[in-house]
């Protein structure tokens, strides 16, 4: 009995911080959010209360909108992230199984070599970066961020997932090879499977950086056609400062997109991270 | 024939895409930047090979070092913040995340990674926002708990804004380890947590005896990449106070120093040798941690494979 209850103590307790952190987690995005709803004076006079008839208002929304083409810059954002996110996890989980799996001359050099992304910031290389694009004609498309993207994520993805793949049981994969499996079989058949709750993972570490990115697009691709949403409102909110509602706004209209993306996604995460395949 | 391996081609198959594409974007434009530290131009604006005359000149000439010293110090500070709270956070979450039966488990680790996906451009400007003296969230919470007298404008005063600035970091970036974390505690076998419940192992002696010992190798990942992430800090400081990182340079880190020296600022022009010296010397800080860590500690990791 008192072991029950004891556990009981430790449930509550466990709650009781979860919760506690989860409220100062969400709290700024909340605030932002429902100050969005109201006007000028009400953002001012009390900024915790709900937006209510009296002080609803949109004019914020109204603003953003006429300004810019933020479902454009939607689309932008999302087709760089799905599309350098494939190739990231793709190419990262075959360089990570040909490192984790394989003796061969220079195994440890190369991987030293693909870890030493992670350490350096690409963006040091920006200004090579951008006469190559120029070069290349690829300045203002979406390509460009594409590939700078691609190599930004890859040696993040070959580190962790080569620290998963090591601890993928080699009696499997011997089983398999007996079993007369060609190498590229044993990968995406045995091993891309086992290490799926490392794929998900890498796949957030990769996405947030990309999605969130100011820098490249600022650079390799300001033009109206190819503006990110994070430029979008960065731009957006340089030239509002001081108007508030306009500036909530924006700042909604920023988190919203990620928020849905990222719950839609949450679900195939925590299926992948809890799929526990590894056990 | 019978001395010569065959070459394994699916090695090269494996390796050539992500190979090509990282060499291509990023070591190569690397080593231009590296290149560049080694020039300089002289009074009548010829690029002149220097050799190390710009380390020296930023390590010692006191227009440079006072700031690069300053900028390298505030930096050490935002890596410490992080590794105090920052990832003993995430554990502890991870940890309480983890226990079994506990309901709404995927509500609480949903919301508390979401501030992690959202861009610097937002977390700078909604925390300047709820700390702003104008708005007054902050000072107005404080009231309502009747502690208005600890209330300062955090981010204006030199002594505050950097362990600001470094906490609204932590508070974005709680979730990665939180995340890493809870991937291997889910990955440890029922019947090692099991054979534990059997010993009469449980609770937070189970922890700390059982659960932390086969977590260790993934602390160690997320160590070095706080230390990596931190040293490459920029964007968080740059949107909430701008390339100056005031005030009086107090949230001046090296991403910010870096990016003064090389895009300019105000009256000063930029200066992409200079830019390139401190690059290279971010570089290196950055590859003496690494080699610690992959040379001092992931050696001696015990790795247990299940």
């Amino acid at each position: 009995m008192s072991q029950a209850r004891h556990s009981t103590a430790r449930t509550f307790g466990a709650h009781a911080i979860l919760i506690t952190y989860t409220v100062i987690a969400l709290f700024p995005v909340f605030v932002t959010v429902i100050n969005s709803f109201k006007s000028r004076k009400a953002i001012f006079a009390d900024p915790l209360a709900l937006p209510g008839p009296a002080t609803f208002d949109l004019v914020g929304y109204q603003t953003v909108l006429k300004q810019g083409d933020f479902f454009q810059y939607f689309l932008n954002s999302m087709s760089v992230t799905v599309v350098s996110l494939f190739f990231v996890l793709m190419f990262g989980a075959m360089a990570a199984f040909a490192l984790s799996e394989y003796r061969f001359r220079g195994n440890l050099l190369m991987g030293l070599y693909l870890a030493l992304g992670i350490m350096i910031p690409i963006r040091l290389g920006t200004v090579a970066i951008l006469q190559m694009m120029v070069a290349s004609g690829l300045v203002n498309t979406l390509t460009a961020l594409i590939l700078v993207y691609t190599a930004q994520g890859l040696p993040l993805a070959v580190f962790i997932l080569s620290e998963f793949m090591r601890n993928v049981s080699a009696d499997l994969k011997n089983a398999g090879r007996i079993d007369g499996l060609s190498e590229y079989t044993i990968f995406f058949r045995l091993v891309l499977p086992l290490v799926r709750p490392a794929m998900a993972t890498v796949a957030v570490f990769t996405l947030i950086p990309i999605w969130n990115d100011l820098w490249f697009p600022l650079i390799l691709a300001p033009s109206e056609a190819t503006k990110t949403i994070t430029l979008g409102s960065q731009v957006f909110i340089g030239q509002f400062v001081t108007n508030w509602n306009a500036v909530l706004a924006a700042l909604s209209l920023a988190i919203v997109p990620v928020l849905v993306l990222y719950l839609i996604f949450s679900r195939q995460l925590i299926r992948g991270i809890t799929a526990g395949a590894v056990k | 024939m019978a001395q010569r391996k065959p070459v394994r081609w699916h090695i090269v198959v494996f390796l050539a895409p992500a190979v090509l594409v990282y060499t291509a974007l990023m070591i190569v434009p690397l080593f231009g930047t590296l290149n560049l530290s080694l020039f300089n131009l002289d009074e009548t604006k010829t690029r002149l090979f220097v050799g190390l005359a710009n380390f020296a000149t930023l390590f010692g000439d006191p227009r440079w070092s006072g700031a690069f010293w300053n900028a390298l110090a505030n930096n050490a500070w935002f890596f410490l913040v992080h590794m105090l709270v920052q990832n003993p956070v995430g554990i502890l979450l991870a940890a309480l995340l983890s226990s079994p039966r506990l309901r709404f488990s995927a509500f609480y680790r949903t919301a508390i990674f979401i501030p992690t996906i959202l861009s610097f451009v937002i977390v700078g400007f909604v925390w300047k926002l709820i700390l702003s003296p104008i708005w007054g969230i902050a000072p107005g919470m404080l009231d309502a708990v009747g502690l208005k007298s600890l209330f300062a404008p955090w981010l204006g005063k030199e002594e505050y804004a950097l362990t600001t600035l470094a906490l609204i970091s932590v508070w974005q970036f709680v979730g990665i380890p939180m995340m890493l974390i809870y991937a291997a505690l889910l990955s440890i076998p029922d019947e090692v947590i099991e054979a534990a419940e059997m010993d009469g192992v449980t609770g937070w002696s189970q922890f700390w005896k059982i659960k932390l010992p086969l977590i260790l190798p993934s602390i160690g990942i997320i160590s070095i990449l706080t230390f990596v992430g931190n040293f490459n800090a920029f964007d968080l400081i740059y949107v909430a106070q701008g390339a100056l990182a005031g005030p009086n340079f107090a949230t001046d880190i090296l991403g910010t120093f870096l990016y003064r020296t090389f895009f300019g600022f105000q009256l000063q022009l930029g200066d992409p040798h200079m830019g390139a010296t401190i690059a290279t010397a971010m570089f290196g800080i950055i590859l003496v941690g690494v080699c610690f860590y992959l040379f001092a500690i992931q050696t001696r990791l015990r790795r247990y494979q299940f």
